[in-house]
């Protein structure tokens, strides 16, 4: 094929045309653009790892669909022996200041890790109204006696079916319900004490 | 060959039926059939919260289990479809629902696949004229004297 010395000249191509190579600098840029790519991905992905180190991220998180509504209808029986009145949802509507609905279990192990905020908050004065959840009546005493008394009201779920209304998905779960009978927030999993100081307690102060 | 059934396979994939559900307790089963059957449907359209990347019929999770008994209870109690996913769906919110509805915060996630076909459609069309333009197609009359003289020469050269 060499051996034809006249080769054709190449079409005449005006700087940048539609015929023209890729310039150097624009092939610079396309070997460039696989690393843009890794980077922006790096990025992307050490902010979910930090959100995930300080919890402001959590990719297993559900949002509450009961944000911005009333509490289901509901009306649960009292634990027997624990001498406290059972819960309903009249309990909750326009109680005229905010009130903390907890759905607790005496198998679980993280409402044990929050039962002590629980118990300033009630120390506090914070109305904490309380549902034990698929538990057997004397287990659910057996870890109030051990661990003390929060609730000012009890009411026993043992089907687990109010929980469902609620949109339950695992204990122990916190809800804000406001003065005028609105769920306003709601926490799944333990109340820590950072939950209490950077969550809780502003909420109950705007809601107050 | 090979990459045309390899095609073939992964159009075929997503209509092939899912696996059989794993969670198939015969105490939980409705009596009725083709209720049973309504109820995996709907079961089917609906994620577990606990495990999350499974529907209710696929998890073994108590709150699974709970969901499944009440989408049978309203099934049996003749509710159809639609009123027993929305029972679901008041309660947990568009998360429970494996195909997200659609509405504007979900536009973008609907439309990706068709702006993905077309975004490539137009990078194939873009660099096919640029290729087109940069190499027009060649006659016998684009040739010099000399080159015709040598094709002419390879072209008697392999006949016999």
């Amino acid at each position: 094929m060499s051996a034809a010395g006249d080769r054709r000249p190449a079409p005449a191509q005006g700087p940048g045309g539609a015929g023209a190579p890729p310039s150097p600098s624009r092939r610079r840029l396309l070997l460039l653009a696989p690393l843009g790519v890794a980077a922006a991905a790096g990025v992307g992905f050490y902010a979910m790892l930090r959100g995930l180190g300080t919890g402001s991220y959590d990719p297993k998180g559900v949002p509450s669909a009961l944000i911005g509504r009333q509490p289901p209808e509901f009306s649960l029986p009292p634990l027997e022996g624990a001498d406290l009145p059972g819960l309903s949802s009249a309990d909750l509507r326009g109680a005229g200041r905010p009130v903390l609905v907890n759905f607790f279990a005496s198998w679980c192990v993280p409402c044990v890790i929050e039962h002590p905020q629980l118990m300033r908050l009630a120390r506090e004065g914070v109305p904490v109204l309380g549902v034990a959840y698929k538990d057997k009546p004397a287990d659910a005493l057996g870890f109030l006696r051990r661990h003390g008394n929060p609730y000012r009201k009890l009411g026993v779920d043992l089907p687990g079916r109010v929980a469902i209304d609620w949109g339950l998905y695992g204990v122990p779960e916190t809800y804000l319900v406001d003065r005028e009978g609105f769920i306003r927030w709601r926490w799944a999993g333990p109340i820590t004490d950072d939950t209490l100081k950077q969550e809780l307690q502003p909420l109950l102060r705007r809601h107050a | 060959m090979k990459y045309l059934f390899f095609l073939a396979f992964l159009l075929a994939a997503p209509l092939t039926p899912p696996a059989l559900a794993a969670v198939s307790d015969p105490a939980e089963m409705l009596r009725d059939p083709a209720q049973e059957e309504r109820a995996r449907q709907i079961g089917r359209e609906l994620r577990c919260l606990v495990c999350q990347n499974q529907s209710i019929e696929d998890s073994d999770a108590e709150l699974a289990r709970d969901l499944r008994r009440i989408v049978r209870e309203q099934v049996s109690a003749g509710r159809n479809d639609a009123d027993v996913l929305r029972f679901v769906h008041d309660r947990y919110g568009d998360f429970v629902l494996l195909r997200p509805p659609v509405k504007p915060a979900t536009w973008l996630l609907w439309a990706t696949p068709v702006l993905a076909l077309g975004l490539g459609l137009t990078l194939i069309l873009a660099m096919r004229r640029r290729r087109a333009a940069a190499a027009p197609p060649g006659t016998a009359e684009d040739l010099s004297a000399a080159e015709r003289a040598r094709l002419a020469q390879l072209e008697d050269g392999r006949s016999p």
